[in-house]
């Protein structure tokens, strides 16, 4: 088991993130976490960005593609999208990228609530292992593991992150 | 969880499971397309044997925003008049690679019947079956309880009306006790309750002045008169008079009581227009949480796995 500096991986995704949307000339983007991880995250990027419209909350249970073998999770809630998603520039974070289709559902999510201008990908760790056409666009850092390990986040106060093998 | 019969064979932790899933789904309400694809290619039958709006439009409604394809058989206007029998009705449905048959029928157990006989890859949900049970309404009326008072070890409930011919008052008491409720008064003349009705768990009352004293939730119920053999109540009037929910009873409850009704209202029957139609009336919010609490069921159904035996990113 090792441990990543999660605050350390925060901070550099909020920089690189900063400096990604200045050069897209992305002025007033929604940031959208995946929960749960993905919203833990989302909440430090929102305050370190000084971004003011309320954070969205995407809950893509009802969006996977295992769902009759998975199962409901106990832990369920309303996905919260705060604002009209319609021409928007949309940030979705999320904890770990894997195999990418927790994105893939959260993309199909977003879609049926309108039209975004665009959406760019933010995640705190990337490793190997993807099975769809997924890639991130900023990133805190990049891991390569074998297939038995997993990237475990817990928090949200205060974030850590472990490698479980 | 396969089939849905009746409330009575979930514990807490399930009841709980089934109103939290309800309540994710609420939020596809806001979205543009309101639709998620999670039983995309799943047939759903809704087998109705008796009238129903309500429950059949939101069952119809839930199975849509799940994006099933869903079939509406009435039963009287299908083969059955021709002859054939329920179970070969069944069978031929089943053949067809069906998944879900939501079941309305005017005998009590039918539904349990029919679960018995179906093909292992068919789930039976009870949509009301005689004088014995109608679960969804109960949990949708308990969900929409939830959403205003949160502690059931707190609340006094009161259900007014027409006990004995109610399958609606069966599942609610029954969903209000596994739920913990603090008490759960009944009140109705004699003749409108079941015998042995306090085995049940209940207060009885036969005086709204007293049952209707600091409740928290009054659930006024339809006077079910396709259903009366005999003079049960002297007149609808004389009923009003004595059991119907006006603005001055309304007043004995506790300040932020709710009002409830499965609907269809009767009004001048067994409530006013102003407390149907006044800002303690829930009666609305109970439809449209009836749509998210039957895809939390309909979804439920479908599932196989354990809750939490999946994780991927």
């Amino acid at each position: 088991m090792t441990d990543l500096d999660a605050p350390q991986l925060i901070d550099k995704l909020g920089q690189d993130l900063g400096a990604f949307m200045r050069e897209r000339g992305i002025a007033e983007p929604l940031l959208v976490g995946i929960r749960t991880g993905g919203v833990w995250v989302a909440e430090q990027i929102q305050s370190m960005l000084e971004i003011k419209d309320e954070l969205g909350v995407l809950d893509i249970t009802f969006y996977r593609d295992d769902f009759s073998r998975a199962g409901i999770q106990p832990t369920v809630k309303p996905s919260h999208l705060p604002l009209d998603v319609t021409d928007r520039h949309i940030i979705l974070i999320d904890d770990v990228l894997y195999t990418g289709r927790t994105v893939r559902a959260a993309l199909n999510e977003i879609f049926d609530y309108g039209r975004p201008a665009s959406v760019s990908l933010a995640i705190l760790v990337e490793r190997n292992g993807r099975e769809l056409p997924v890639q991130a666009d900023v990133v805190g850092t990049r891991l390569s593991l074998e297939a038995r390990q997993q990237v475990q986040l817990s928090g949200p106060q205060p974030i850590v992150l472990e490698i479980v093998d | 969880m396969r089939h849905f019969l009746d409330i009575g064979r979930l514990d807490r932790e399930a009841l709980t499971h089934i109103l939290d899933t309800a309540k994710s789904f609420t939020s596809v309400d806001g979205q543009a397309v309101k639709k998620v694809p999670l039983l995309r290619g799943k047939t759903i039958v809704n087998l109705f044997f008796e009238p129903s709006t309500r429950t059949r439009t939101t069952f119809e409604l839930a199975a849509k925003r799940l994006s099933a394809d869903v079939l509406n058989i009435s039963i009287a206007t299908s083969a059955t008049v021709k002859g054939e029998s329920l179970l070969d009705t069944l069978f031929s449905l089943e053949a067809m690679n069906t998944d879900i048959f939501i079941v309305r029928h005017p005998e009590s157990g039918a539904a349990d019947f029919i679960a018995k006989h179906v093909a292992p890859h068919v789930s039976i949900i009870n949509a009301g079956d005689g004088r014995h049970a109608h679960p969804t309404q109960a949990l949708l009326d308990v969900f929409t309880i939830r959403e205003h008072h949160p502690d059931f070890s707190k609340l006094r409930v009161a259900i007014v009306g027409d006990i004995l011919h109610s399958r609606v008052a069966r599942s609610q008491i029954e969903a209000l006790n596994i739920l913990g409720t603090r008490e759960i008064r009944v009140i109705a003349p004699r003749t409108l309750l079941p015998a042995n009705i306090e085995q049940l768990g209940v207060q009885v009352f036969q005086n709204c002045w007293q049952g209707l004293r600091d409740v928290d939730v009054i659930i006024m119920l339809r006077l079910q008169k396709e259903r009366m053999q005999g003079a049960l109540i002297p007149s609808e009037h004389e009923y009003f008079q004595l059991y119907g929910l006006t603005p001055e009873r309304l007043a004995l409850a506790s300040p932020d009581a709710v009002v409830m009704h499965p609907g269809p209202i009767n009004r001048g029957v067994e409530i006013s227009s102003e407390v149907a139609d006044g800002p303690q009336s829930v009666i609305l919010q109970q439809v449209k949480y009836g749509i998210a609490v039957r895809m939390a069921i309909l979804s439920l159904a479908i599932s196989t796995g354990e809750p939490g035996d999946s994780h991927e990113t």
